[in-house]
């Protein structure tokens, strides 16, 4: 019967997905672990063992929402210019004159 | 559940930086010395997408999109829970297989470059290196990988995969390659290479599945959703369109 294959079907996807969603959140939230990115677990950790270590950005934008105003104005650039130059970028040839 | 497993992601996401090496790690020469191998790279890219936008208007949206996608994916921290650690995707799999390597080199300077003015995501002195890794290497690995198994006969999907685990993994192999050559001293370099690589692999390892399977899904929802874009840029050919069909 085709419903009741159907029904199996359900019930074993949920008999794998759900322990499967149960082991990854058990791993997310239980383990102890930092989450720290590998540039500062593998990168400058071994650069540290041999003497050198990461200087601050010649750009530090990690001040208050400094950050947002960059992308604020970023944006506000790039729109402009994307718009101004909008014909040249979609590559509208210009007609002709008249 | 798809919602439901990305909000536990999202929950559990930290900042994160990855392969772009830091201000000030490299040594100055090293750092020039990458520079100086990446830019006939970026020169040659820039050119080929002058010469391909000139024939079809399409082509430079194609980019913009494809270095909007590359510049997400590569500050997108995933936790990875057999290493405890965050790290991200390259995504230059992806473009170099739509608008092709040298193309991608371009698009990962962008991207590289934004990331490291305004994110503090890599250096400005280490952009060479990170150019090197995820640009140039990441992508013609990637490129080489989806072409060379496309023309074994292989399906757009496994070929796709491969190529993003060849880009991922052949990125921070290049990577712990930079780093070591550029901080050894007096070290033998193979055997710091071989640390810095163990070290990346519980991390990278089923990062770079993750990339592979990325990959060949955006590969595979595009030649359904779109295969004239692939027939364009030669990915496929257009009696297999009309036997997806």
């Amino acid at each position: 019967m085709p419903d009741r294959k159907r029904r199996l079907k359900i019930l074993l996807l949920h008999a794998i997905l759900l322990p499967t969603l149960l082991y990854v959140y058990s791993f997310f939230t239980l383990a102890p672990k930092t989450w720290t990115g590998v540039d500062e677990a593998v990168v400058e950790k071994v650069a540290k063992e041999h003497g050198r270590e990461a200087k601050p950005p010649l750009v530090n934008t990690d001040q208050g929402d400094l950050l947002l105003f960059v992308f604020l104005a970023g944006g506000a650039v790039g729109g402009f210019v994307a718009g101004y130059f909008w014909r040249q970028l979609i590559g509208e040839k210009k007609g002709p004159k008249g | 559940m798809g919602l439901l497993v990305s909000l536990l992601l999202l929950l559990a996401a930290a900042p994160a930086h990855a392969m772009h090496i830091s201000e000030g790690i490299l040594p100055l020469d090293w750092a020039a010395l990458w520079f100086v191998l990446a830019a006939p790279f970026v020169v040659a890219g820039v050119r080929q997408l002058n010469r391909l936008s000139h024939g079809d208007l399409s082509f430079k949206p194609l980019v913009g999109l494809m270095a909007a996608v590359v510049f997400i994916i590569s500050c997108m921290p995933v936790p990875v829970p057999t290493a405890g650690t965050c790290s991200h995707p390259c995504g230059t799999g992806i473009a170099a297989i739509l608008v092709g390597p040298l193309v991608s080199v371009v698009i990962s300077t962008v991207a590289l470059l934004i990331q490291a003015l305004v994110m503090a995501h890599g250096g400005l002195s280490t952009l060479g290196a990170d150019i090197v890794s995820m640009g140039v290497v990441g992508s013609f690995a990637g490129w080489g990988a989806f072409r060379a198994l496309r023309s074994a006969g292989l399906g757009l999907g496994p070929a796709a995969f491969a190529a993003g685990v060849a880009t991922d993994w052949a990125t921070y192999l290049t990577t712990s390659f930079e780093l070591a050559s550029g901080i050894r001293g007096s070290e033998p370099l193979i055997p710091l290479v071989t640390k810095i690589v163990l070290a990346f692999v519980p991390t990278q390892l089923p990062l770079g599945l993750l990339e592979g399977a990325m990959t060949a899904g955006m590969v595979t929802l595009l030649a359904r959703k779109r295969p004239d874009l692939l027939v364009k840029m030669k990915l496929m050919t257009i009696r297999e369109v009309s036997g997806h069909a």
